[in-house]
């Protein structure tokens, strides 16, 4: 799956003809209204405290700085590139917000400085991917492992606040315990459906988010017809890394302390959430909705599965199982394609 | 890199539904205060160390689910909770986070629990939720790894052993074992593991009194058997004069005495906290002389009962309380000291080697 991952802008001259994919994106997004539906219904029917307020909540909590994340990846995989460092990003960012809260700065230049590494993180990431044309998904492995070394270089052993500390702010830690005014929504969880509305209409409303669906499908020819694929490639990096710092900086005030260790391993939950949105791994094809839809589904399939007790193994196991689904229904045509030329018999499987 | 496709998988296994009967029965047997109180099953506090409540549920969030040292802790809190005629439901991820241990803490609110006992794989991110729920009405309560929440919330840290007497038996079973001369390294945890840093400081301040021992450096295995298998080669190759190694955790000293048996060319003194059953073909065939632990399953039986305690009103976190601990006896609530707040302390660790290694079962 991973070398098509780094090579998915090339050779695929049939898939012009089926273009935006309009249809089959809608398909799936039925499917996926489906699948929230049974799970609402299976939670309710499983767990007592399923349908609350303090679910919604808390699974707003869990999910929601997870879910930021998902966005420009989104318009990542969208280009046919993707972005595996996002969670080493959130766990630098934190941490550097972490280690010059320790060394006195104010919480706003903390949190300010942190966005700005983000962003420079992800030029990083764009420069490497956009203008060398290295395959993104070597250069973001190995920024994964460098953000993380940098975030536990400045924090090693350090939990801030650390002993001597001022706690961060009530003000501000407040958001990982309570709702916002008048509602049972988490901070995170607005933040999150107002940016995803903003993604919505970049993606689907605008020539940029035109110039993506055209990037992922044939770069080639998206170049020829004027889009700048190397600059539009290193401001989807950009963008990354900054929304990947802002998730760290909201882990860290809700969790009202940060360790280096952060969001470690968080870059396959966006990942997955990303593909089982519908969104295509081979680029071009997928919309926001779905990713919000599939975002609430593995939210609301977390707090069941916590809710009754189901072993962590089994959920590996549930949720690697839905995501494989994912991959091979949402892309079974074009799976169905690529076997037929290569075998020149039918692919027998669906 | 672990492919744990998973989201952030909680886990969450329901054991033990506990037949209240039998277990007042085992409860009348083994505490003499509460033998004549058989008939007296509504609960109510009596005197100090009075009958627990039946039908508590007692929330055990262990590091990860998978860790077999967690896994006996764990057990020991099912039986002590059986016998009191409680339940125990064991909640946590298969990755040493606290993004993991997060959703249980929201879900033993979200049932109602009775208490909470958490050994937190961070010190401070999970007290906005443990908070939540002390304010929920849930005793908090630690042990294993400490949580470091200042007073809000409230709880009672269950001590495995002094963590001083800790960190110092283990610089001194290595220090007989090298001739207090060389190199040495630790193989440690998570970098961020409350309890592996209390210990490493203990162990740093024990190894002024070894001048010739020279610490030279600290790695970090997480807790996952290839990481700690990877980490230990690079120490092998950065440091060929290495003469001994402490470790002191299950995973780690487990890891390393597994390599150290198949490489018999390299000869470091191997030492730290296993688990005799992990850790007996190496004792045995001299890969590792001795090491030390408590026994986990006593933990969380201890846990357990102080939980049970806590949530029955029959014990406070004040200095001093006293409280009854199934099999165990009684014991007493230790003033705070430095950052860890009132505590309770199951008492010194044991050492193992050949001569006593078959009596342990754990």
């Amino acid at each position: 799956m991973t070398s098509d991952v780094q090579t998915a802008p090339t050779g695929r001259p049939d898939s012009v003809q089926r273009s935006i994919g309009w249809r089959d994106a809608l398909r799936w997004e039925g499917g996926l209204v489906v699948v929230l539906i049974a799970v609402l219904i299976f939670g309710s029917a499983q767990s007592s405290s399923f349908l609350s307020q303090s679910t919604i909540f808390y699974a707003g909590i869990n999910i929601g700085y997870i879910a930021l994340m998902a966005l420009p990846m989104t318009f990542i995989i969208m280009t046919g590139e993707i972005d595996l460092s996002v969670a080493s990003m959130l766990g630098l960012a934190g941490s550097l917000m972490g280690f010059l809260w320790h060394h006195g700065w104010g919480i706003w230049p903390a949190i300010i400085a942190a966005l700005v590494v983000g962003a420079l993180g992800g030029a990083l990431n764009g420069v490497l991917v956009a203008y060398t044309a290295l395959p993104s998904i070597a250069v973001t492995i190995g920024t994964l492992t460098l953000f993380r070394g940098v975030a536990q270089i400045l924090l090693g052993s350090l939990t801030v606040p650390g002993v001597g500390d001022p706690q961060f702010p009530d003000s501000m830690t407040k958001i990982g315990t309570q709702s916002i005014p008048g509602g049972a929504l988490s901070y995170s969880t607005v933040l999150f459906l107002v940016l995803a509305l903003l993604a919505g209409i970049v993606l689907h409303a605008t020539p940029f988010g035109r110039a993506l669906h055209a990037i992922g499908l044939q770069p080639e020819a998206a170049s020829f017809s004027g889009v700048r694929v190397a600059w539009v490639k290193f401001c989807l990096f950009v963008v990354s890394g900054l929304i990947c710092a802002v998730a760290g900086v909201l882990l860290t005030l809700q969790n009202a302390s940060v360790s280096y260790t952060a969001g470690t391993g968080l870059e396959l939950n966006v990942v997955a959430i990303v593909l089982f949105g519908g969104v295509s791994i081979f680029g071009g094809k997928g919309t926001i909705f779905g990713v919000l839809l599939s975002v609430i589904i593995f939210g609301a399939l977390q707090m069941i599965l916590t809710q009754t007790h189901v072993e962590a193994e089994k959920q590996l196991v549930i949720t690697g199982l839905l995501l494989l689904i994912s991959v091979i229904v949402a892309n079974g045509r074009e799976l169905l394609s690529r076997v037929r030329s290569r075998l020149a018999v039918g692919g027998g499987s669906r | 890199m672990q492919f744990t496709v998973s989201k952030r998988s909680r886990n969450l296994r329901l054991v033990t539904a506990a037949t209240a009967v039998a277990a007042l029965v085992t409860v009348a047997g083994c505490s003499s205060q509460s033998a004549g109180g058989g008939s007296s099953d509504t609960g109510k506090a009596t005197a100090s160390g009075g009958a627990a409540k039946k039908g508590l549920t007692v929330y055990f969030i262990p590091k990860d689910t998978q860790n077999p040292y967690e896994v006996l802790a764990d057990k020991g809190g099912q039986k002590a909770l059986k016998e009191l005629g409680g339940k125990v439901v064991v909640s946590s991820g298969t990755t040493d986070t606290a993004a993991a241990q997060i959703p249980s803490v929201q879900a033993a609110i979200q049932a109602k629990a009775d208490a909470i006992v958490i050994a937190a794989n961070d010190p401070k991110a999970l007290c906005p939720s443990l908070n939540q729920a002390a304010k929920a009405g849930i005793k908090i309560l630690s042990f294993d790894s400490d949580i470091n929440c200042g007073n809000s919330p409230q709880h009672l840290f269950i001590n495995q052993a002094d963590t001083k007497t800790i960190g110092t038996t283990e610089v001194d079973l290595l220090a007989k074992e090298i001739n207090s001369t060389g190199q040495i390294a630790i193989l440690s945890a998570a970098q961020s593991a409350t309890n592996q840093n209390a210990w490493i400081g203990y162990m740093k301040q024990q190894l002024k009194k070894y001048p010739k021992m020279k610490l030279v450096t600290t790695v970090y295995g997480n807790d996952d058997p290839a990481t700690s298998l990877n980490v230990l080669k690079g120490l092998i190759s950065a440091y060929p004069h290495l003469k001994g190694i402490i470790s002191p955790t299950t995973v780690g000293i487990s890891s390393a005495a597994q390599y150290l048996s198949t490489h018999k060319n390299v000869k470091i003194a191997l030492t730290g906290l296993g688990l005799p059953s992990q850790m007996r073909a190496y004792v045995k065939d001299g890969t590792v002389q001795k090491f030390a632990l408590w026994d986990p399953s006593k933990l969380g039986y201890l846990a357990g009962y102080a939980a049970a305690a806590l949530a029955s009103g029959t014990a406070t976190m004040k200095t001093g309380a006293t409280f009854k601990a199934g099999t165990l006896g009684s014991y007493k609530v230790l003033a705070p000291a430095g950052d860890v707040g009132p505590s309770v302390v199951l008492g010194p660790p044991t050492v193992f080697d050949k001569s006593n290694i078959d009596n342990y079962k754990f």
